[in-house]
């Protein structure tokens, strides 16, 4: 506060500080928030001004810094910015209009705009099932159910038997999924279930998680079959009950908010909710982060192995710091089992850090769970430019974790979409900073996830074969490329709506499809659905396109509703291949052309020209909008020649395609 | 030791910041419906923000009586006063 602040006030305030920031340690403290503040707002167009606010809001912002910001974003016009922009409703059984600001910021930290609306207080029921209420005029994109456990909990007596405990429990869970499913058929809104925060108090100790009527034992398996019934109904779930245990409850309720204003979720804990809610939409959005890179030195392990030599670096069991280093390694090894891709990027002379991967005894990842890795002297933004390039994804899918502050700063100020962690200086805590980012937020976990890191692993071997050949198609050639497929089947949902919601390169439209919506696609007689699995002498790389046609008004033109493709197989011939499928399995069904609409985005580049090298004919000049729209006679298609051998899934008695 | 003056000073920047309103002067006997957009969100925001950077904690018998800013300081100060 000032130069005059009594001592106790001074340790309280820290206390304080500490209780309302911790939840956003990975991010690094404003150096001057009002003047920064100041700095954006004065700025001289809409465009700068959002992007001053955005990395502002990549801070770690106070309760009233993050009330500040909002208020400032609001003065902003956002009608010409290319940042993604969601409708949320948030629909609640307590008072949730002091988390708007922190989710709009928190959103705004990923360069999304979250148009918020927050139903009237207590009725999200009504809200719902009117067809003339305010959320319906909204038509959200996403609906949020904040609720409390109050509700169920009035109806548990503590005597009940845990019979008469799981048909309350199973009564209210059939509650939520009616709201659910309005929301989906209403809105075909993605829907995010807050778990209930167990705030009831211990009434017998420790003994309570044996008396199943006991409140706080009641709302846990309340939480439990919740999680359950969100799976089965691809409903995704905002844990704040987990966020709350990891934080203390103090953190996330305090009651003389919830006596005062029937907040239950503590206004000092809107930044963390904030962050958790845009977490999940950008997720959903397909904006999380896909890349994990890491530093070498004083990261991966203590010490400098330039200097100290292989011998000389602290790396694990039998010291202490050896085994937290170990521990960053281990957690590393974990996410790249869910899907992450990890690479390294280190100042280093490269012969020397591959042979501590190679030769030390202690390390966990070895050199084939790396898919990119660059030790040279360059400055670290040029070589996280080649990782990402070398990869083949967006260099704002990247992680960059490096213990040296000066070089967190150069990647921040250089490279502003690369999210950097403020790593703490103690390296016991490097694994709970990174974790508690939440950069890797998924809504899915698919087979495809767990086979990422071998497909990748394969590029390398690619690489190398396209060094070693003498011209692109002798490269095609040799990869011995055959592609298997068919329509969309009910094994194929999840990771066909995974690969709609992440792709942002090859996605002429960025038309996002929760899984009901394929399908429904899938089961319609009307659409025609296709997916596209690559494999090639180094591996499988998965199903990696798929393709959703839809019949115009006209109803022998059919439509390109989507088609997406896994950047991993860029440049191997198989749009043409998935067109020459796409054509022959539409002339079956007598269709007489393709139409297809494009619109441009910030990272779609690499499908501008698709349509027309494919032989689609402009019909329709740019409308306001900047889509433009195709259409290709099936006629007219000539067959491309490609190195792709195929495998049908086309089922003989599949009489919908044939 | 923190005056009376140093505490409405800080009362007054918060609400400023809170309702980007730099016109805002607070004094002993200012009343919330005297300040404009001052709603009840926005006083929960101001005694959850005095909290947070005075380091106090108040009852929830002082936040349903607080007639008017004068009150929120006293309160403010007699917590901040050492124990004896």
């Amino acid at each position: 506060m000032n130069r005059q602040t009594p001592r106790r006030l001074r340790k309280a305030q820290v206390v304080f500080a500490d209780l309302n920031c911790r939840v956003m340690n990975w991010l690094p403290a404003p150096s001057d928030f009002r003047g920064d503040l100041r700095a954006a707002l004065q700025a001289d167009d809409g465009a700068t001004r959002l992007d001053k606010l955005a990395t502002l809001a990549q801070h770690r912002l106070s309760f009233l810094e993050t009330i500040q910001l909002d208020r400032a974003l609001s003065q902003v016009s956002v009608e010409t910015s290319d940042f993604s922009r969601v409708r949320l409703a948030v629909l609640a059984s307590s008072t949730v209009d002091h988390l708007a600001p922190a989710i709009r910021v928190a959103a705004l930290r990923r360069r999304l705009l979250i148009e918020v609306v927050i139903g009237p207080y207590g009725q999200y029921r009504q809200d719902l099932l009117d067809a003339t209420s305010s959320v319906h005029r909204f038509r959200p994109e996403i609906v949020l159910l904040s609720l409390t456990a109050r509700e169920a909990l009035a109806g548990a007596a503590l005597t009940a038997t845990a019979a008469d405990l799981d048909a309350i429990i199973h009564r209210s869970i059939e509650e939520l999924r009616v709201l659910w499913r309005k929301a989906r058929e209403s809105f075909e809104a993605t829907v995010i279930q807050q778990t209930f925060l167990n705030i009831s108090e211990p009434l017998f100790g420790s003994y309570d998680r044996l008396v199943p009527g006991a409140p706080a034992q009641f709302i846990s398996r309340l939480n439990d079959r919740l999680a359950e019934a969100a799976a089965a109904d691809a409903a995704l779930l905002l844990d704040i009950e987990r966020a709350s245990q990891r934080d203390g409850l103090d953190a996330w309720f305090d009651v003389t908010r919830w006596l005062q204003a029937k907040a239950e979720i503590a206004p000092q804990a809107a930044p963390a909710y904030g962050e958790l809610t845009a977490r999940l939409v950008a997720a959903q959005r397909g904006l999380s982060k896909k890349c994990l890179v890491l530093d070498l030195d004083n990261t991966l392990w203590g010490g400098v192995v330039g200097d100290d030599g292989m011998e000389g670096i602290v790396l694990g069991e039998g010291s202490a710091l050896g085994e937290a280093h170990l521990a960053i390694q281990r957690y590393a090894r974990q996410l790249r089992e869910r899907g992450v891709i990890l690479a390294v990027c280190s100042k280093n002379d490269l012969a020397t850090a591959e042979a501590t991967f190679r030769g030390h005894p202690e390390m966990v990842l070895k050199q084939s769970d790396i898919a990119a890795f660059v030790a040279n002297w360059d400055d670290k933004a040029t070589n996280l430019r080649r990782i990402a390039a070398q990869l083949n994804i967006g260099i704002d899918s990247l992680v960059f974790v490096d213990d040296n502050p000066a070089e967190r700063a150069r990647v921040r100020e250089s490279l502003p979409m690369v999210a950097v962690p403020e790593l703490p200086a103690d390296a016991a805590q490097y694994v709970r900073c990174l974790a508690d980012a939440g950069y890797f937020e998924a809504v899915a976990f698919t087979s495809d996830d767990q086979q990422r890191g071998e497909q990748y692993a394969a590029i390398a071997s690619r690489e190398s074969l396209l060094k070693s050949s003498q011209s692109a198609d002798d490269f095609l050639r040799g990869l011995e490329m055959s592609v298997t497929f068919g329509p969309i089947r009910a094994v194929d949902f999840a990771r066909a709506a995974q690969l709609i919601a992440k792709t942002n390169q090859f996605n002429p439209t960025s038309r996002r499809h929760s899984l009901q919506d394929v399908a429904a696609f899938a089961a319609s007689e009307d659409c025609l659905t296709l997916q596209f699995r690559l494999v090639d002498r180094f591996g499988d790389n998965g199903l990696v396109s798929v393709m959703i046609l839809r019949p115009d008004a006209n109803t022998d033109v059919l439509e390109i509703d989507t088609w997406v493709m896994s950047c991993r197989v860029f440049g191997r011939q198989l749009e043409l291949e998935a067109m020459n499928i796409a054509v022959e399995a539409a002339r079956r069904r007598r269709a007489r052309a393709f139409r297809a609409d494009f619109l441009a985005t910030p990272k779609n580049g690499v499908v501008k020209e698709l349509y027309p090298s494919l032989g689609f004919a402009r019909v329709q000049e740019a409308e306001p909008t900047g889509v433009t729209r195709w259409l290709m006679p099936l006629e007219d298609y000539v067959t491309h020649h490609t190195h792709i051998s195929r495998v049908s899934e086309w089922h003989e008695n599949d009489t919908r395609h044939s | 030791m923190k005056t009376t003056h140093d505490i409405l000073d800080a009362f007054t920047r918060i609400l400023r910041d809170l309702l980007s309103d730099d016109s805002i002067v607070l004094t002993m006997s200012t009343r919330r419906d005297e300040v404009p957009h001052w709603d009840s969100l926005a006083y929960v925001s101001f005694i959850v923000a005095v909290e947070i950077e005075c380091g106090v904690k108040f009852r929830v018998a002082d936040v349903e009586s607080f007639a008017d800013v004068g009150a929120i300081v006293r309160r403010t100060e007699a917590l901040l006063k050492p124990r004896e």
